[in-house]
Order: structure tokens, then sequence, then C-alpha cells
């Protein structure tokens, strides 16, 4: 009997691991070593010549130069304007598809046709169709810069400061083109509240107000970081994004190749996982707070 | 009878609540109309612009319909990006990898739901940590590695990671497909073994069949994703095939090398109408398939 048992659990060991074989060779080729031969990369000297690629161990050579030379100092720069429009960026995006997808739960007529609308952002997403957009001038309000709004932020805050804050000023209308799966799962989130609670509260005495911020509110926080999770995953995968252009565009300049590009992708690792962690407790300190409340 | 009036009207205008009222009703249509004009109005710009003829471009009393409906923005743009070709060639490499990527994660998004095999906690680590890890880290040995297979510049550099489950946001789907199958009901599967049904026959027999809602969904994202993925894409297709996409972005350089096919110059118009040329396809996918884009994600469960 102990030994059928036994049996039975190495079968379905083998059945599951047959069936996940695919991913894990894939993941081993395609993923695991080419993430370590990066590694090894960013710590090198990496020429390409005739006869394939010279790899020379140089130690943290490449991390030098990313603090010595001009072109790191570029790549720099657009990391931490990065970083900066993004902290703003994030509670934009995430607000806009709470309102949205609240609004768009409501029980209104032609709903189907406004969901058509707002979801436009989730398939009309790429790199250049964005910039198409953005080169029509239907991505700004105009009356942003005509009441003077660009000065004041440059007059107010210091230059590396207000470089991207006005970015984020001028690009309002194009963050919000990125809100589109974010609107999406708020939604499913809405569709997933039991109607009987807002009906329960109503009886209470609570107003819209009140069961927004004690219903809906709560039933969407554990949505919201899987939101602000996606939302800076995709930002900083963005096409268009400044930073990973300059990854790619070392990788075949004369003077810095393969490995200055894999140690500034490294950088760039480190600032998203920096990101991502604070991200995390400001959303862990939230939810706290609520908790003890 | 004057009382009840008032309280009729009241009802009326301010209802029981908030949002069945008339002045909250139509708030609530307001700020949709307003903001759903963010999404439409460039649309609705480009697909003006691109109808019309140069004395209409330069026409300041031409704003918004053009005198008559010119296609010849449209027959350069078609040129230019030599669309009949180019779109063939993007859908090899959107459709294809959507379909392996979608059957690749379905496998092990099934295996982890169904099987509690050791070494389960961390593949889903692994999967999630693949999710956070931009593919700019890895994706200069990816390079090498294509270049040694010789498979760059060729379709078979974005199908291979896909069909190996290494492709476009990988992650996302395995986990649609293991909260999917983590929830169909066990019984039907014990109940299929005591039939002699294999694991992999209740696998295709049961186990697919019930899940349509996350394969369209998992297959509707990838193929979006894949069409509108430009940075690895133009890494690894280079410059001989191009995509669709990859045309638009470098549209003044593609304009002037197909030159001597229009004696006009590249003008906003044409841009614009290759733009919607562009967008159409996935457009046509999205009004056929609209309701599954917000069904899929609700009926898979994400939300659990």
């Amino acid at each position: 009997m102990k030994n059928k048992v036994m049996k039975r659990k190495t079968r379905e060991t083998l059945i599951a691991w047959s069936f996940m074989s695919v991913w894990v060779l894939g993941f081993l080729i395609f993923t695991m070593i080419p993430i370590f031969t990066s590694l090894y990369y960013s710590l090198s000297d990496v020429v390409l010549s005739g006869e394939g690629i010279i790899v020379t161990f140089t130690g943290f050579d490449n991390y030098a130069q990313v603090f010595s030379s001009a072109e790191g100092f570029n790549f720099l720069r657009s990391v931490s304007d990065f970083a900066i429009e993004i902290l703003f960026k994030v509670p934009i995006i995430t607000v806009f598809a709470i309102i949205i997808a609240v609004l768009l739960n409501q029980k209104i007529k032609a709903r189907g046709f406004f969901r058509a609308i707002y979801f436009l952002p989730v398939i009309i997403a790429s790199g250049p169709v964005i910039s198409q957009l953005i080169n029509q001038g239907a991505a700004t309000i105009p009356q942003i810069e005509e009441l003077g709004f660009i000065n004041l932020i440059n007059e107010t805050f210091n230059e590396g400061l207000a470089r991207p804050i006005a970015n984020i000023f001028s690009e309002l209308i194009v963050i919000l083109w990125f809100s589109g799966v974010q609107i999406l799962l708020f939604i499913a989130a809405l569709q997933k509240i039991d109607k009987a609670t807002y009906e329960a509260a109503m009886i209470d005495g609570a107003g819209v107000w009140e069961s927004f911020w004690k219903i809906t509110i709560p039933s969407l926080s554990s949505m919201v970081l899987v939101s602000v999770v996606f939302t800076i995953i995709n930002l900083a995968t963005f096409s268009e994004n400044e930073a990973i252009q300059h990854i790619k565009n070392n990788m075949f300049a004369l003077e810095t190749g393969f490995g200055f590009s894999s140690a500034i992708a490294w950088l760039y690792f480190i600032v998203l996982a920096i990101i991502l962690a604070v991200f995390f407790l400001i959303f862990k300190g939230f939810s706290k707070d609520r908790g003890r409340k | 009878m004057k009382k009840i009036n008032k309280m009729k009207i009241r009802h009326f205008f301010m209802g029981k609540s908030f949002n069945d009222g008339f002045i909250g009703k139509l708030s609530i249509y307001l700020l949709l109309i307003i903001i759903g004009f963010v999404y439409i109005y460039p649309l609705l710009k480009m697909f003006a612009y691109s109808l019309k003829d140069l004395e209409d471009l330069v026409n300041p009393t031409v704003q918004w319909i053009p005198t008559k409906v010119y296609l010849g923005n449209y027959k350069i743009s078609f040129i230019v990006l030599n669309y009949g070709m180019t779109l063939i060639f993007s859908l090899l490499v959107t459709l294809v990898p959507a379909v392996l990527q979608t059957i690749t994660t379905s496998l092990i998004g099934y295996a982890l739901a169904k099987f509690k095999v050791r070494g389960r906690t961390i593949i889903f680590a692994i999967i999630l940590l693949t999710y956070l890890l931009p593919v700019q880290v890895y994706m200069i040995p990816r390079y090498v590695l294509f270049d040694q297979l010789g498979i760059l510049e060729t379709a078979w550099a974005i199908i291979l990671p896909a069909l190996f489950g290494q492709g476009l946001s990988s992650a996302i789907f395995i986990l649609i497909f293991y909260q999917f199958f983590r929830m169909q009901p066990k019984a039907l599967d014990e109940s299929a073994e005591i039939d002699g049904a294999n694991a992999f026959q209740t696998f295709i027999k049961i186990g697919v069949p019930l899940a349509g809602p996350a394969y369209l969904t998992a297959f509707l994202f990838s193929f979006v994703w894949y069409w509108n993925e430009t940075y690895v894409s133009s890494l690894f297709i280079g410059s001989d095939l191009y995509t669709l996409q990859l045309k638009l972005f470098n549209f003044t350089s593609q304009f002037n090398m197909a030159q001597g096919i229009s004696e006009q110059a590249l003008n906003e118009a044409i841009r614009y109408s290759a733009t919607i040329l562009i967008i159409l396809p996935v457009l046509l996918v999205y009004v056929v398939m609209q309701k599954w884009f917000v069904e899929g994600i609700d009926r898979t469960g994400i939300t659990g």
C-alpha cells in the first residue's frame, strides 16, 4: 500500500515536470544562461571581431566608466529623470484608472460604447504610434504653456527636478494613454464586489461618498499593488524610454560596446528594483494604516 | 399632494442616492465624454488629416472635414510601407508567437495549478522574477546566441523564445492560466482518472475545453503586445525584415528610399495615413473581440 502511494507521488512529479519541461528548458537557454552571461559581459571588455566575440575580464571597469564618461553621464541623467517622472506618473495613472473604472462600472446607457473607447489604449500602445500622437500635438494641454506654468516650474525647482516635472505636465495626456490595462484590472476588481454590501451600507444610512471610501476603495486595495507594478514595468520597458534607448545604442557604439551596455542594463535594473521596493513599502505602510483604523 | 410632487422632482434630479439621480447621471456622462475625448480626438484628427489632399492641407478653412475624400495619401503609404508583404511578415511575428506562447504558458500554468510537487515555490519565484527583470538585462547575450544559431534577422528570433515560454510578458500569462486552472473542480480530473484517462488526456479533454476564456484572453493580449512591440524586434529582426511598426518608426527614411513613387514631399497627411494603416489590424481585432478583453480579465480570476 505504502509502495503504491509513493509510486503515485513519483508519477505525479514526473507528469508535472513534463508539463513544465518546455518552459524550464526555455528558461535555462533563453533567460538564465543569458542573465549570467550578461553579468559576465558587464565585468568584461567585449570585442566583436571576424572570428567571433573576444571577452576579456576587466572587473568593474565598465561600471567605473559609467560614472566617469560623457556617455555614462547621459545615461545616468536619463535614468534619474525616469525615476523622478515615475514617482509622479504612477500615482497619476493609478488614481485616473480607479476613477475611470468606477465611472465605467456605473449603471449607464451605452456602457459598451464607453468601454470600447476607454480600452483603446490597451491596443494602441506602441512606441511609434504614441510618438505620432505626440507629434500631432494632441498630447499637450496648450493652456499649460500659455499660462506660463512651465516657467513657474522652472523657477520653483532646481534644474534636476524641474525638467522631469515639466515633462510630466507637458505629457499629461500621453500619460493617460498608459492606463488602459490598469482600467481593465480595476473594473474586474469592481465587478467582484457583492452588490448586497452596498445595499446593506445604504440601509445603515451610508451615502455614496461613504460607500465609496469604506467599501469600494478597500476592495480595490489588492489590485492597486498589481496595477502599480504593472505600470512601473510597462513604463520602464516602453520603447521610447530614453534610458533603455541608451542600452541599445551603446551595444554597437565604437567606444562602448556589449560590455558597457550590459553594465548600464544592470544598473538600470538596480534602479528599477529600488523604485519597486519604494512603492512596495509605501503601499505596505498605507494598508497597515488602514488596518489600524 | 404638492409635497409628493416636490419629492418626485427631487428624486428625479438628485436620485435616491447620487448615482441614480439626474444630476449624478449627467455628471457621470459628462465626465466620461470629456475624458473619452482625449482618446478619440487624436484618432479622429489623424483620420481626418489622412483624407486631405494638398489643397485641403494648406487651406486654413478646412479644419476637420476635407472638401473631398482623397485616398492618395493611403496609396503612397501603401507603397512606402510595402503594406501587403510587411503585413504578412508582421502577422507572422505576431500571430505565431502569440499562439505558441499561449500554449506553452498554459502547460506550465496547468502543472503549477494541479500538481503540488516540490520546487513549485521556486518556479513561482522565478516566474515573478522574470517579469520584474527587464529584457534589456539579458537581451545582449540572447542577441549573441541568436547570432551563433544563425537566426538573427529571421522570424525565428521572435518565435523561438515564445515557443519556449520566454516571450513577451510570459509571466503574466502563466499566472492567468494558473489562476484559472486552480479554480477548476478537482472532482472532474478524478473522475477522468477513474475512467482511465492519463494526465495528458485529462488536460486535453477536460482542462483545455473548460479554460476557453483563459486561452482567449492570453491569446488576445499576446497578440496585441507582440503587435505593438518594437524595442526587441528592432534589435533581433533588424533592418532587412521590417514589421509595420518598425516601418512607421523609420517612416521618414522609408519614404525617402521609396522616392520617385510620389512627386509629393513627405507631409503629415501621409504620415497619419500610415499610422492609421498600422493600427487598423488591431483595431479590427478589437472591434470583433472587444468584450473579451474585459470579460476575459474578469473570468480568468486575476482579481482572485
